[in-house]
């Protein structure tokens, strides 16, 4: 009798009934929202203070290179001494007090600037002034060699090559970021898919041990059965719970900009400021349109096809690994040495995928990495937008199924006899052993 | 067909441990088995063979006559000594489950728990989940899920560790209500007492080999030492006692439904019949007590196992 889709309604069932199960479907979402806008709410805060900073500028030549804003303001000192602008920013107690040197020498100047604080500086205050003195000292050079500032505005260009394969295939930056974001988001999503569903059925399978309740089980279907029944059970239950992040994230995230969008029309003061976002609007519309370009100039279908494919071969590979671990072990705290060796191939190839794809995504390293049966699924998965020929993909995916088939038979060999072993922690050497039975 | 389950010379090992060596045997159909041994002796690896849990490296297993397959799942009850329930499951859901594991149909097995949650009074706590049972209660869930799809073969490994005497009681009862029924039942302990009451047929298992096995009441006859117990009463008790001593062997005898009266066990020749020791007892006193002693199970149990 094939028992199998009751265990895999059991599974679920139970997974998706659970009330911390339920709870952190729900709340996960929520929590990461609330999370997001509480960091976004005290950076603000953080930099809300308007800053003072006195500038006295005895050369009198940088003075119009610090122009005010509302987080900033730079109050200009004439007429007094170091001694007596130190002692007023002190008393006032601005932010701090910048200093320059009284020469006409524009070398030495760059070098005779000081910034006096009650504490140190932050870095990007510092890197700030810096930028604008330095602007402004190459603006006055250059006019000391005799150019025009309106030549040098005139002067100033922007490139953007536009990149074409030898095929006649047009590509561009916004593409080479497309495929990234999308290779990356399939990679890493696989890869959390993989070590929070993967926990869970090693915790499921612990339970049934410490339960006792296994050996009930098992003179009714065979171990086998029980443990795919328990992988795809616990696979669906995860499908639910991304499922239902996705709609209710989407809702909630949807919703806020609504709610922001209409607060900036009822609060926005400032006329200008309206002119100014029209004009960022226009930008972003044609930046949008280049993103869905590229988003369609991807092998969607390849990508599509892949991404099911790899996910399901490289989630089952690894889970048939944590259920083995489950049923060796008597408890959740003797799993730790057996799980280090899984996380290390894939934090592997969360690295790889992230510095050698993006770095070349056809290089050497990627290449072999997307056909090792531990890495491949996440490094393919990230390679994949950047265009791979189907026979590399053909030939990963036959190597990730044998490995698959080789690793069930491995793990089902531990699961069959570790399911029954109590109160032994057991060591490697046991492990091979136990498949030798 | 006389015969439910035939095991011949079944060997198993993990790794170098020799968990049975040879072992052989036949259980009548409608026969209560024991299957005795201390802890380590091969029980349960036994059992998990005639369950299909793990495989025998050699010998053969005949269930019916026909060669075990894994279609005979359905046709075994077993309750494993190391058992449990899902904590979290409701009793109902958690027992239709296990029920639907063994074959039975969903619209079947709700029929036949509500039977046998009445029988056993555990009707009220359909819904609650195991987690909020007694481990009395737990137990006997586990009971009727083990019963419940009426298999042939019944395996109940320790079934009374967990019972109060009352609650043990009641279960021994309905094991022998099983088999008046028509189940044959083996029944794995490695204590004797309940042997006594229930078993028709045992057998010894120690150290992964069979030591003994046959009917139980042959068994005790085999293992018997001609000993009666006697209570006497005369008028001089320790004259009588020296006369006795030197005609047969004795040892003291403690039981305390008698006072003031001569309590011994006393072993006979082989020549000598229990006639010949009564008409002597006549002779000297009033006899109030004679009994033929047989050894319990504990004691051929420990006496095999010496002697093995």
């Amino acid at each position: 009798m094939n028992y199998l889709p009751l265990i895999i309604k059991r599974e679920y069932l139970t997974k998706i009934k659970n009330k911390s199960f339920i709870v952190m479907t729900f709340l996960s979402p929520v929590l990461m929202i609330f999370l997001a806008l509480a960091v976004a709410y005290l950076t603000q805060k953080n930099n809300d203070k308007t800053r003072v900073i006195s500038v006295l500028d005895e050369s009198g030549l940088l003075y119009d290179a610090f122009i005010s804003s509302s987080k900033l303001k730079y109050q200009k000192l004439h007429n007094v001494s170091l001694e007596e602008a130190r002692q007023l920013v002190e008393e006032a107690s601005s932010y701090g007090l910048l200093h320059i040197t009284k020469t006409n020498n524009l070398n030495r100047l760059s070098n005779h600037i000081k910034f006096y604080s009650k504490e140190a500086a932050s870095l990007s205050l510092i890197t700030k002034v810096e930028g604008l003195l330095a602007r402004k000292i190459t603006q006055l050079k250059l006019q000391n060699y005799g150019v025009s500032l309106d030549k040098i505005k005139t002067s100033k260009t922007k490139v953007n090559i536009i990149q074409e394969s030898f095929k006649g295939k047009k590509t561009s930056k916004i593409d080479g970021f497309i495929k990234l974001a999308f290779g990356g988001a399939a990679g890493y999503l696989l890869f959390m898919f993989i070590i929070i569903y993967g926990n869970m059925i090693m915790r499921s399978v612990i339970e049934e041990k410490t339960n006792r309740v296994i050996e009930v089980i098992i003179s009714s279907v065979k171990p086998v059965q029980l443990m795919l029944g328990k992988i795809i059970g616990t696979s669906l239950a995860g499908v639910t719970q991304f499922i239902v992040w996705i709609i209710f994230g989407g809702a909630i995230l949807i919703g806020l900009s609504v709610f922001l969008d209409v607060d900036l029309v009822n609060q926005s003061p400032i006329q200008q400021n309206i002119a100014v976002q029209a004009l960022e609007n226009q930008n972003l519309k044609i930046q949008i349109q280049e993103v869905v370009t590229s988003f369609f100039k991807m092998p969607i279908l390849n990508l599509i096809v892949a991404f099911v494919l790899f996910f399901i071969l490289g989630y089952l590979l690894y889970s048939s690994i944590y259920a083995a671990i489950g049923a060796a072990v008597d408890s959740e705290t003797d799993t730790q040495q057996f799980l280090l060796p899984v996380m290390m191939p894939l934090i592997l190839s969360v690295y790889i995928g992230f510095f050698t794809v993006i770095e070349n995504p056809h290089g050497t390293i990627s290449t072999v990495f997307s056909f090792i049966p531990f890495t491949s699924p996440v490094v393919m998965l990230m390679r994949i937008p950047f265009g791979v020929p189907v026979w590399q993909q053909v030939v990963a995916l036959l190597i990730l199924l044998v490995s698959f088939g080789i690793m069930v038979w491995f793990a089902s060999k531990i699961y069959r006899v570790g399911i029954l072993m109590y109160g032994k922690k057991p060591s490697y050497k046991d492990l091979v052993k136990w498949i030798k039975y | 067909m006389t015969n439910l389950l035939e095991v011949k010379n079944v060997y198993k090992n993990y790794g170098n441990y020799t968990a049975l060596n040879n072992v052989s045997l036949t259980i009548p159909k409608g026969s209560i088995y024991g299957l005795l041994g201390p802890n380590g002796a091969g029980k349960t690896s036994l059992i998990r063979i005639i369950n299909q849990i793990t495989m025998p490296d050699r010998g053969s297993i005949t269930l019916n006559g026909e060669p075990l397959k894994p279609k005979h799942v359905q046709q075994i009850g077993y309750l494993p000594e190391e058992r449990g329930l899902y904590k979290s499951m409701k009793v109902g859901e958690q027992a239709l489950y296990l029920a639907q594991l063994k074959g039975l149909s969903k619209t079947e097995a709700k029929k036949r728990l509500a039977y046998w949650f009445d029988r056993l009074d555990i009707g009220d706590w359909t819904n609650k989940k195991v987690q909020e049972l007694s481990k009395g209660m737990a137990q006997k869930v586990q009971f009727i899920v083990t019963v419940l799809h009426q298999p042939k073969l019944l395996i109940f490994d320790e079934p009374f560790s967990g019972f109060d005497p009352i609650n043990a009681n009641l279960i021994k009862d309905e094991i022998l209500e099983l088999r008046n029924q028509g189940a044959t039942i083996i029944f794995s302990t490695h204590r004797m007492e309940s042997v006594e009451a229930l078993c028709d047929d045992i057998m010894l298992i120690n150290k992964s080999k069979k030591i003994l096995d046959g009917k139980l009441i042959d068994i005790k006859r085999q293992f018997k030492t001609n000993t009666y117990q006697i209570g006497v009463k005369a008028a001089n008790l320790q004259l009588l006692k020296q006369d006795l001593e030197s005609k047969f062997k004795l040892t003291p005898a403690h039981f305390k439904t008698l006072e003031e009266a001569l309590k011994l066990n006393i072993k006979l020749e082989q020549n000598e019949t229990p006639n010949h020791l009564l008409q002597y007892l006549i002779s000297k006193g009033e006899v109030f007590h004679f009994t033929e002693l047989l050894p319990t199970v504990n004691d051929i149990f420990i006496k095999a196992i010496n002697s093995n």
